[in-house]
């Protein structure tokens, strides 16, 4: 059947286009509610600042002090070969204590390889937080103990597995909700995206913060988004997005507050976008000198988490010098006892090589054990002409 | 080896023939039905009952939250998975046809295959991947790829494919009761081949990882898996003419492979065949004929031999025959076996 190479002709008797209306179509939700507002919300220096509890407010300030110290100590770990790496999330301590304080214990974190310290402010102990960066196993704890899901190196990955855990928590009817931590790189990745289309329309008890901490490694935001804020990314899901001052901790932790809030009671899930900056570089292997400047740095310096609410407590009476070296010294305590527990070499078992690939090993993993197991043992013996150890003949 | 009365199918017709899909139908079903934490979730999976029917009547049956329709994004599916497992949940997903599965694997070999590993056993994922695959069904492209050489050379996932109606059954009732995530590799061109066995007959369920000996022979072995099956049992009867008595081992499971039947067979025969439809270069016969000549060195007249798919995209379907081993590409390897006679 031949057409007309220039003109598409319409078959007999077929409906002649627009002539009838098409059938009506409307977006299903009003998409006013679900966009970010056009400044990150801030408590520090507004009114809000008065509205909130001072116990909180100093809680903040112990995590924000404790936190920069635990980053200052894990960063000085590598330089002495004690960490394999530790990627710093000085300047973020903000973000990472409000995920940590907004969740219920039977809440689950979603850590990415950064957050660290947001897994420690929940209260893991440190050394197991930092199993993973010392090398020695790739997870230091028993995630369903702490519910705290493994640091997840790759990016973006972990942010399903978030969505998943809460949509069967809330099929087995428990009041469970899971904040899932990303960088503003990992928004880049196709796991992010599916992991908000899937909480979204699964309604999902899931709080997905963005660390937007204008970095990617090296690549700045505008290199990676076109998008007019990260937070806006969440209207495209049909879920609200926040925009927030990821380094304002009592606006961080009333923006996630009220996230638990709406995911807990059955409103879904939300993307907060805090608003932050890496002051270290990505980590010890990073040269950040490469990618951007002092002026860029020092502006930031001004407006570090742990000042802006040393400055707010100071100007309230809630706060004197004999408090800030209090809790300088606190976290110096801390940092001493990190260190030192550190300093011991972890105690590894070769065999674990194979203990846990699988709930039985296959009998091809037997054969292999059994050949490490052949080597340490010979390694074990002393050799033939080494020296007796007290044996009579 | 347990022995599994399945609940009835519900219908007086259960002495009817039963296809493989079937068969898996009812594996799933009858899981739901004993463990309330086995839960189905892909695309297609539910009201449509998945695009071969595999699914079919589940959802209606256990609810759209026991069996449910995803979004169209694999990764986001294996990832929820990964997480409903993490919950305790036993999840069966589907990805629908094999080169679809490909978003998914960063998930697979990232998280699914080495979460019990990195949390020291802490955190096993029992999980069960279904993917529909392999050729012949006169699928276009991205619709028949064989890709088990991927998931075998992760460790940390079993990688598991049934070739009879009565294996589909069984090694999926094993896959989904498996603590250790496992890869379920279902012939697609063999959803629709029958056996006597049906719905509702007891059927046998065994740990996952023991091949079988599906014909005994004496003059060599053809080492085969999936919808390569039915053609080796056809060459070897056609061999027989030739005066081949040929053994035909099924392997089941390609992760963990089970040495003791192959090497018990090939050095009975002291030659063997491998036969698959995936591509020969970086495929599974290069390890599995390194794995014989290691072990039956000394027993072997011959070279093992490998008959595979051609080192090829999938090609398209009206050329997809010249490129599937046949009967008679097995029958040329098998009058190779001959070399020595010939050199």
């Amino acid at each position: 059947m031949k057409k007309s190479s220039t003109t598409v002709q319409e078959p007999p008797g077929a409906v002649v286009h627009r002539t009838t209306p098409p059938p009506v179509w409307q977006p299903r939700t009003d998409p006013a509610p679900l966009l970010p507002d056009r400044e990150p919300y801030r408590v520090l220096g507004t009114e809000a600042a008065g509205d909130v509890d001072p116990e909180l407010l100093r809680r903040l300030y112990a995590e924000l002090v404790r936190g920069r110290r635990f980053n200052a100590q894990a960063t000085a770990l590598t330089k002495q070969g004690r960490l394999a790496v530790y990627p710093s999330s000085t300047g973020q301590e903000a973000c990472e204590v409000a995920a940590a304080l907004v969740l219920q214990e039977r809440d689950w974190l979603f850590p990415s390889y950064r957050d660290t310290l947001a897994v420690v402010a929940r209260g893991l102990d440190p050394v197991q937080a930092l199993t993973l960066l010392r090398g020695d196993w790739h997870t230091g704890y028993d995630p369903r103990e702490h519910r705290i899901a493994p640091l997840s190196t790759p990016l973006a990955t972990q942010l399903p597995h978030a969505v998943g855990l809460a949509h069967a928590a809330r099929l087995k009817g428990d009041d469970v909700v899971a904040l899932a931590m990303v960088g503003d790189g990992g928004t880049s990745e196709g796991d992010f995206h599916e992991a908000l289309n899937f909480a979204a329309v699964w309604q999902a008890p899931v709080v997905f913060l963005v660390q937007n901490n204008g970095f990617a490694i090296s690549v700045p935001l505008a290199k990676q988004t076109a998008a007019p804020s990260l937070a806006h990314k969440a209207v495209g899901y049909g879920m609200p997005g926040r925009l927030v001052d990821g380094n304002d901790a009592p606006a961080m932790h009333a923006v996630l507050s009220e996230a638990v809030r709406r995911a807990r009671s059955g409103g879904g899930p939300t993307l907060v976008e805090a608003v932050t900056y890496r002051l270290d570089a990505h980590t010890n292997a990073d040269d950040a000198t490469r990618y951007r400047g002092d002026g860029e740095v020092e502006a930031w310096r001004a407006h570090d988490p742990v000042r802006l609410l040393e400055h707010e407590l100071t100007e309230r009476g809630m706060l004197d010098r004999d408090g800030i070296s209090k809790a300088a010294d606190d976290a110096d305590a801390m940092a001493a006892r990190l260190r030192d527990r550190m300093n011991a070499d972890p105690e590894l078992d070769p065999m674990d090589l194979f203990a846990h690939v699988y709930a039985e090993q296959t009998s091809q993993l037997r054969e292999q054990a059994a050949l490490l197991r052949a080597e340490l043992d010979a390694s074990a013996e002393p050799a033939d002409d080494a020296p007796g150890q007290g044996g009579t003949r | 080896m347990t022995t599994v009365a399945p609940r009835a199918a519900g219908s007086a017709k259960a002495a009817k023939p039963a296809t493989m899909a079937q068969a898996l139908r009812q594996a799933m079903r009858d899981a739901m039905a004993e463990d309330p934490t086995v839960h189905i979730l892909g695309e297609d999976v539910g009201t449509l009952g998945g695009v071969f029917r595999v699914t079919d009547g589940l959802a209606a049956e256990f609810g759209d939250d026991r069996c449910t329709d995803t979004p169209l994004a694999e990764a986001g599916i294996l990832g929820a998975a990964v997480g409903m497992a993490m919950y305790g949940l036993r999840p069966v997903v589907e990805m629908q046809f094999d080169a679809f599965a490909y978003p998914a694997f960063e998930q697979l070999a990232s998280h699914v295959a080495k979460t019990r590993n990195r949390t020291r056993g802490a955190l096993p994922l029992p999980i069960t991947i279904r993917i529909p695959y392999g050729g012949g069904i006169g699928g276009v492209e991205h619709h028949s790829d064989s890709s088990e050489a991927y998931y075998m050379a992760t460790p940390g996932l079993h990688v598991v494919t049934p070739a009879t109606v009565e294996d589909a059954y069984g090694l999926l009732r094993a896959s989904i009761a498996s603590d250790d995530p496992v890869v379920f590799l279902e012939p697609k061109r063999l959803y629709w081949s029958k056996s006597q066995w049906s719905p509702g007959a007891p059927a046998t369920v065994e740990p996952i990882g023991r091949a079988v000996v599906r014909r005994p022979g004496r003059s060599a072995t053809l080492v085969t898996y999936g919808p390569s099956l039915t053609v080796c049992l056809e060459a070897a009867e056609a061999a027989r003419a030739e005066g081949w008595d040929l053994e035909v081992v099924d392997l089941r499971s390609l992760v963990p492979f089970d040495d003791e039947t192959v090497v018990a067979s090939v050095r009975r025969t002291g030659r063997a065949v491998v036969v698959h439809e995936s591509q020969g270069f970086g495929g599974p016969g290069g390890e599995i004929a390194a794995r014989i000549t290691e072990r039956c060195f000394h027993h072997l007249e011959a070279p093992v031999l490998r008959v595979a798919g051609f080192d090829i995209p999938y090609p398209p379907p009206m050329l997809e025959q010249h490129h599937l081993p046949g009967v008679d590409r097995v029958l040329d390897a098998v009058a190779r076996l001959q070399w020595e006679a010939d050199s």
